[in-house]
C-alpha cells in the first residue's frame, strides 16, 4: 500500500445518513476475486435500468462532481456489509478520501488497510461543508493526513481528530501483516499457555 | 470464485463445505449447528452477520477480505478495545411475538448505530428466556444496532445446545465449569446501556430502507411531523419514495408479489416450524411466488423427515436448497423493481434484493400470513399462533 499523505480536488455532498455497503456497492459486482470494483461505485444509482446509461439526476453524475476526489456524506457511512469491495469501489473511481461524522466499522477498519482516509468530524461541521457544497460551484477540498487539517469549499480550515491506528496507516503505508509476523513469539506463547487452558477449544470430535 | 475458493482451501488444508456436503448451509447456521463455536471463543469472519455467533457467549465479528488475510497468515487480527453496550430488556413477550419481532423492534426504538461500531450485550429476562435458535436471531440483527459483535451471556440453554453438536468435545465438565464464569460483573460500567420492555413490541413489520424503520403491523408508517426527529425526516422521506408509500398509510393490506422465508435471521428449523403452522391447509395466494430456503442441509433434511417441506409445497410455495438467496439478490433469487417483498431476512437496504426491490423485514409467520393473503397479514389474524 502506498503511504497517503494529502488529498486536493472537488468534494461530492451525498446529503443521506446511513449510506450502506450494499448501496456503495450493489451486490452485482461483487461476483469477482479481483479487488477492483470502481465501475460499480453507487452503481444502481449512478445508471438506469441495471444498464450502462448514466442517470442524469444522481448527484455523481453532475459535471461538476464527475472528477471527485472526496466524498462528504451523511452520519454512519459504510454501514452494513462487510464487503470490502465498498472500499475498493472509492479508490477505483478516485476518491481517495471520505469525511462523515460517523462510519460503520468495518468499513472503517476495511478503509485503513487499502489506504482510503476517513475522517470523522462533529456532525455540525460536516452539514456546514455539506451544505456550502450544495449551495455553490466552488467544490474543491484538501483533506492533509499529515498536518490532520481539512480545508472546506470556503477554504476555511478544520483541525481533524483523526483514530491513530487509521493515520499512521494511512502514513506509513505499512503492512499490518509483516508488523503482526514480528510479534509471532508472543501468539505463539499464547497458543501454548491456552491449550493448557481451554483444551476444549483446541480438540474437536471430529479431528 | 467457488473454483477459487475449493482450490485454495485444498491448497492450505482447511476443511471445506462444499455443495455437495450433507452439511453444507449459510457459514453462521453451520458454523453453530455443527459446533465449531463454543463460548469464549473469538471468532471473525468474513461478513458482517458473524455477530449471529455472539449468542453462544463467543466473540464473533465481520471482518474485511484484508483482515481474513491477516487471520490466515497470523492466527491473529489487530483490533482496538471496542465500543460497549448493554441492551437490557424486560417484561414478557406478547402473543405472537416471535425473536425476530423483538430484534426489529429494539432497533426501532435504539436506532441503526445504538452500539456505534462496538460490542453489544443483550440482556435482562426477556433475553434469558429465549430459546438457542431465538438467540441466534437476535443477535443476528446486532448489526443492524450498529454491533460489529453481539452477546449473551452462557446459561444452560447455551451449554445443553453446544453439547449436542458434533463437532464439540464430547467431555465439557471443565469447559461449562469455565464458562459459568463468562459473564458480566455486578456493576460493570459500559459506554452506553439502553432499556427496553418487550411488552410494548408487537409483530413488526419494516416500512422503510432500514431495519430501524418498523412499526407494530398493526400500526401506519409514521407521520413526517414534528414527532419524528429531524434528521430522520430527511431519511423517511428517500425511503418512503423508494419504497411507494406514504405517511400514515396502513401496512396490512398492502398488495405483495414476492415472500421470502430464509437467510441467517430466520432459516432454522423453529423458523421454519413456525411459518409451517400458520401455512398448514392453506394456499398462497395468486401472484405470489413464495420461497422457503433452509439455512442449511442439516436443517433440509430435518424439516424433510418431519413432514415440514409437504405444508409449504402443498400450499404452494418453492422449497429450496439451502444458501442465502433471496436475502442478498446475489444469484437469480430476485425481487424485480417495483415488486413488493415480505422477506425474513435482514436488511431492506435500497437494491438489495435486486434493483429497484422493496423489502419489508418481518418474522417467518408474517411472512407466511402474507403469502397467504397475498398482501401484508398479521400473523395474529390468520391463527396458527
Amino acid at each position: 500500500m502506498n503511504p497517503f499523505t494529502t488529498v486536493t480536488g472537488p468534494a461530492v455532498p451525498l446529503n443521506i445518513g446511513d449510506i450502506n455497503t450494499d448501496m456503495i456497492i450493489p451486490q452485482k459486482w461483487l461476483i469477482t476475486t479481483e479487488r477492483d470494483g470502481g465501475g460499480g461505485f453507487f452503481g444502481n444509482l449512478r445508471y438506469l435500468d441495471d444498464g450502462d446509461v448514466p442517470n442524469p439526476s444522481f448527484i455523481l453524475n453532475e459535471p461538476r462532481f464527475q472528477q471527485a476526489r472526496i466524498v462528504v456524506a451523511g452520519p454512519n457511512y459504510g454501514c452494513g456489509s462487510s464487503r470490502e469491495h465498498a472500499v475498493w469501489a472509492h479508490l477505483g473511481y478516485g476518491i481517495s478520501a471520505v469525511i462523515s461524522s460517523s462510519f460503520g466499522p468495518i468499513f472503517f477498519d476495511n478503509a485503513a488497510k487499502n489506504g482510503l482516509a476517513l475522517v470523522i468530524m462533529p456532525e455540525t461541521e460536516v452539514s456546514r461543508i455539506m451544505q456550502q457544497l450544495l449551495a455553490s460551484d466552488s467544490n474543491a477540498m484538501t483533506v492533509d493526513v499529515m498536518r490532520q487539517v481539512v480545508l472546506g469549499p470556503d477554504n476555511h480550515s478544520y483541525f481533524i481528530a483523526m483514530d491513530p491506528d487509521h493515520r499512521s496507516n494511512l502514513l506509513t503505508g505499512i503492512d499490518e501483516i509483516q508488523r503482526t509476523v514480528e510479534s509471532f513469539p508472543y501468539i505463539d506463547a499464547f497458543e501454548k499457555k491456552d491449550r493448557l487452558l481451554r483444551p476444549w477449544i483446541w480438540t474437536s470430535a471430529s479431528s | 470464485m467457488i473454483a477459487a475458493l475449493r482450490k485454495n482451501a485444498w491448497e492450505a488444508g482447511i476443511r471445506i463445505f462444499d455443495l455437495n456436503d450433507d452439511r453444507q448451509g449459510i457459514v453462521h447456521v453451520t458454523a453453530a449447528e455443527q459446533g465449531f463455536v463454543m463460548p469464549g471463543m473469538t471468532v471473525a469472519c468474513g461478513d458482517s452477520h458473524t455477530c449471529t455467533l455472539g449468542a453462544l457467549g463467543a466473540w464473533a465479528f465481520g471482518v474485511g477480505t484484508s483482515e481474513i488475510e491477516h487471520i490466515l497468515a497470523t492466527q491473529t487480527v489487530l483490533m482496538r478495545k471496542p465500543h460497549s453496550s448493554r441492551l437490557t430488556v424486560t417484561g414478557r413477550r406478547a402473543r405472537g411475538v416471535t425473536a425476530k419481532d423483538l430484534a426489529l423492534g429494539i432497533i426501532g426504538r435504539i436506532g441503526v448505530n445504538a452500539a456505534q461500531g462496538g460490542v453489544l450485550e443483550y440482556a435482562g429476562p426477556a433475553i434469558t428466556d429465549l430459546s438457542m435458535e431465538e438467540r441466534f436471531t437476535v443477535c443476528n440483527m446486532g448489526i443492524e444496532a450498529g454491533a460489529r459483535s453481539a452477546l449473551i451471556a452462557t446459561d444452560q440453554t447455551t451449554y445443553q445446545y453446544v453439547a449436542a453438536r458434533p463437532e464439540c468435545p464430547r467431555d465439557l465438565d471443565e469447559a461449562v465449569a469455565a464458562w459459568e464464569r463468562l459473564r458480566t460483573d455486578e456493576g460493570a460500567a459500559f459506554d452506553r446501556e439502553f432499556h427496553v420492555n418487550c411488552e410494548q413490541i408487537a409483530p413488526q413489520i419494516t416500512w422503510g430502507t432500514n431495519p430501524g424503520q418498523t412499526v407494530d403491523i398493526d400500526s401506519a408508517v409514521p407521520l413526517l411531523d414534528d414527532t419524528m426527529p429531524a434528521n430522520q425526516r430527511e431519511a423517511a422521506v428517500r425511503a418512503l419514495q423508494y419504497m411507494d408509500l406514504g405517511p400514515g398509510q396502513q401496512l396490512i393490506g398492502l398488495p405483495i408479489q414476492k415472500v421470502f422465508i430464509g437467510s441467517c435471521t430466520n432459516s432454522r428449523i423453529s423458523d421454519l416450524e413456525a411459518a409451517a403452522e400458520v401455512v398448514r391447509g392453506r394456499t398462497v395466494a395468486r401472484g405470489v411466488r413464495a420461497l422457503v430456503v433452509p439455512g442449511s442441509s442439516s436443517i433440509k433434511r430435518v424439516a424433510e423427515e418431519r413432514g415440514i417441506h409437504k405444508v409449504f409445497l402443498e400450499a404452494g410455495f418453492e422449497w429450496r436448497e439451502s444458501g442465502c438467496s433471496m436475502c442478498i439478490g446475489m444469484n437469480s433469487d430476485r425481487v424485480a423493481a417495483g415488486e413488493r417483498c415480505v422477506s425474513t431476512s435482514n436488511r431492506n437496504f435500497e437494491g438489495r434484493q435486486g434493483n429497484g426491490a422493496r423489502t419489508h423485514l418481518a418474522s417467518p409467520a408474517t411472512a407466511a400470513a402474507s403469502a397467504i393473503a397475498g398482501s401484508i397479514a398479521d400473523p395474529r389474524e390468520v391463527g396458527g399462533l
